[in-house]
């Protein structure tokens, strides 16, 4: 047999573990914000600067992004608020701990690209002005965007791009934002919650009471955020050599979780916008058989931890009927933010709302020495309250303080 | 093997005029966004390797591109009629050496189906209308009063303690805007929400809707039409 050109895979890997250090200046995409201050000059349009202070990050082709660190607009994700409220809760509870001014608006209205992406049932123009809308929205109050869910900020990253290219949508969109009062806004970045979480990983170090040690935990890193616009992406060298996004890894490596790699890290999660919907024997089976089974066979993890709505809810939900056909399943799946959120001593229950999850977290959090039974007496005194009308509903007066953890 | 037809060379769909095809994959090519998602295409199945459909249905993002690359009128009608339902719209496709988007070629196909109010396309959307509703009134996907045990079965007894605690499990949370909202994800202003319609009218958005359900269509704009003079009166 003719090996002898074969390129040997030692070598190949040896290759493939060197860091890649990209130049911006040979970046294959253009950087899109010079478009955007063209047109902002043009008076085509405003362009929202990023407000100090900001942490800069690096992007796939080493352009530097800056990360708002504080007054922020939260863009938040009808997935999240609606079927796992735990995951926006731990978002918003970090920023009380650090004393980070945000505005969490209710003149906001979701992307609406989950129906997009689902059902067709809408087009350009419409999604461009919702979008433009939103982004005006948060304009008029001072405070910068900060997209909760990774198909917004996927869909808005796109929906940018064609902003850009085609004055016709641009005109179109215009003249709707003008029947609405509002004026044409397109943020200097579009900013990922993740990615703040992701710039945000020492300070959210500095103040960690759970030690996380004992943890082995998978990344799915959601398609939306990194293959859509994948220049916008964050990456760096010291993580994965530079290959795959640093987001969610980067803080789980800070925390002292060991990350382990799986096979098919690439794959979707399954969730495929409709099909969680209305075809879910498409997303159960890839879930389970893509993703879950692989991570439980390869390297058995603790838990899952992904970066967008989909995705946690894809994983976590798919698990239970995969049960009845006695596949390898059985991970909780959390978000990067509550995990940030568990690391700094987050209530379960009040902050991280681990009951709306529907995988089996006890084993985890008792691992941690967490004890969860504890709280969720807590928890259901709560309940109690609020059931007899002696309480109208938990408040940040209930849920700030960090739990005790026992040294 | 006379049926056997892995290349679908033999036009499946006879009665349809070819004019008929070809003005549907025209409207399809006149997107702004067409010449964005395709540059030609090496053959080279890299975006099948990374496609989530393709492992679980007989679909192929390589023959999307090929077949629009080739302005393959016949197949592409093909495409529309039986493929494009089966993208999970993920984007792993994009990894394509030539640039394309063939994810984004199916975005484009569906919005030409859902336009002209194409029936299998009617048919696939049917048990997707509440969805519709409640993206197109309250500006959100999803909201809690949605996870039911009837449509949620296979999530386990989870949803059924969920549907049985939603109210109260509602009222416990912290956050503001989500405390206690059980028909949205959370609360949004009414003037949000007009703007909202607005958008839905003056895109023509709504008209998209009549095509694929006219009961859903006359429904949504009882509702919104309603919504909007009320705006008007108070304004
Ligand atoms: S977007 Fe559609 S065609 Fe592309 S990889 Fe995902 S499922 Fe396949
Ligand atoms: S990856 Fe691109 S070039 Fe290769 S088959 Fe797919 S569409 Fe064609």
């Amino acid at each position: 047999m003719a090996t002898a050109n074969f390129v040997p895979v030692e070598e190949i890997l040896a290759k493939k573990s060197q860091p890649v250090r990209r130049d911006p200046t040979t970046a294959p995409t253009h950087d899109l914000r010079e478009a955007l201050f063209e047109l902002e000059a043009k008076g085509e349009l405003i362009v929202q600067r990023v407000p100090e202070p900001y942490i800069e990050v690096t992007t796939k082709f080493g352009r530097t992004k800056k990360i708002p660190v504080e007054h922020t607009w939260h863009h938040k994700s009808c997935g999240q608020c609606g079927h796992i409220p735990g995951y926006s809760t731990s978002v918003f509870w970090l920023h009380r701990q650090f004393g980070l001014d945000y505005v969490d608006p209710t003149d906001q209205t979701s992307c609406t690209g989950w129906n997009y992406y689902a059902s067709a049932t809408s087009n350009a123009a419409a999604q461009l002005a919702v979008m433009c809308r939103n982004f005006a929205a948060a304009y008029e109050t001072g405070y910068y965007p900060l997209i909760h869910c990774g198909t917004s900020y996927g869909h808005y990253k796109e929906a940018r791009e064609e902003l850009i290219h085609h004055k016709a949508l641009r005109d179109e969109v215009r003249r709707i934002l003008d029947k609405l009062g509002k004026p044409l806004v397109v943020p200097e970045e579009i900013v990922h919650y993740s990615e703040w979480v992701h710039a945000m990983r020492h300070r959210i170090a500095e103040r960690q009471i759970v030690d996380l040690s004992s943890l082995t935990a998978c990344v799915h890193p959601a398609c939306h955020y990194y293959k859509i616009v994948a220049e916008d992406a964050i990456y760096d060298p010291d993580i994965y050599g530079g290959q795959r996004t640093a987001t969610v890894t980067g803080l789980l490596e800070t925390l002292g979780i060991h990350v382990a790699d799986y096979s098919t890290w690439f794959d979707c999660c399954g969730f495929g916008f409709r099909h969680v919907l209305v075809q879910r024997d498409f997303t159960r089976s890839f879930a389970v058989l893509r993703k879950i089974e692989v991570m439980k066979n390869e390297v058995d993890p603790d838990l899952v931890v992904t970066h967008d709505t989909g995705c946690v809810t894809t994983l976590d939900k798919s698990q239970f009927a995969a049960k009845a056909h006695q596949r390898q399943v059985g991970v909780p799946v959390l978000s990067d933010a509550q995990v940030a959120a568990l690391a700094m001593g987050a209530h379960p229950f009040r902050v991280l709302q681990l009951h709306w999850h529907s995988t089996d977290w006890r084993p985890m959090l008792e691992k941690l020495g967490i004890d969860w039974q504890r709280h969720w007496e807590e928890f259901e005194a709560d309940l109690d309250a609020i059931r007899r009308g002696e309480k109208a509903g938990l408040t940040w007066e209930d849920a700030d303080t960090p739990i005790a953890v026992a040294a | 093997m006379t049926d056997w037809n892995p290349g679908k060379v033999v036009d499946r769909y006879p009665d349809v005029p070819y004019e008929e095809k070809q003005r549907l994959f025209l409207e399809i090519k006149e997107d702004p966004r067409y010449e964005d998602y395709l540059y030609g295409c090496y053959e080279c199945g890299i975006c099948v390797s990374a496609c989530p459909s393709a492992r679980f249905y007989d679909y192929s993002p390589r023959v999307i591109a090929q077949a629009m690359a080739r302005e393959d009128v016949d197949r592409i009608y093909e495409i529309l009629i039986e493929d494009i339902w089966n993208c999970a719209q993920c984007f792993s496709c994009v990894r394509c050496p030539r640039h394309n988007n063939p994810g984004g070629l199916v975005t484009l196909i569906r919005e030409v189906a859902v336009r002209n109010g194409i029936q299998e396309t009617r048919d696939v959307l049917q048990g997707y209308s509440r969805v519709i509703y409640k993206v197109m009134l309250k500006g959100n996907q999803v909201s809690p009063d949605m996870l039911q045990p009837d449509f949620f079965p296979d999530w386990g007894p989870w949803v059924r303690e969920f549907s049985e605690n939603m109210q109260v499990w509602r009222q416990a949370i912290p956050v503001d805007t989500l405390r206690g909202v059980t028909d949205a994800a959370w609360r949004t202003d009414d003037k949000t929400l007009r703007e909202l319609y607005t958008i839905w009218f003056e895109t023509g958005n709504i008209e998209i809707i009549q095509e694929v359900d006219e009961g859903l269509y006359e429904l949504l704009v009882d509702v919104m039409e309603e919504e909007l003079e009320e705006w008007e009166e108070e304004v």
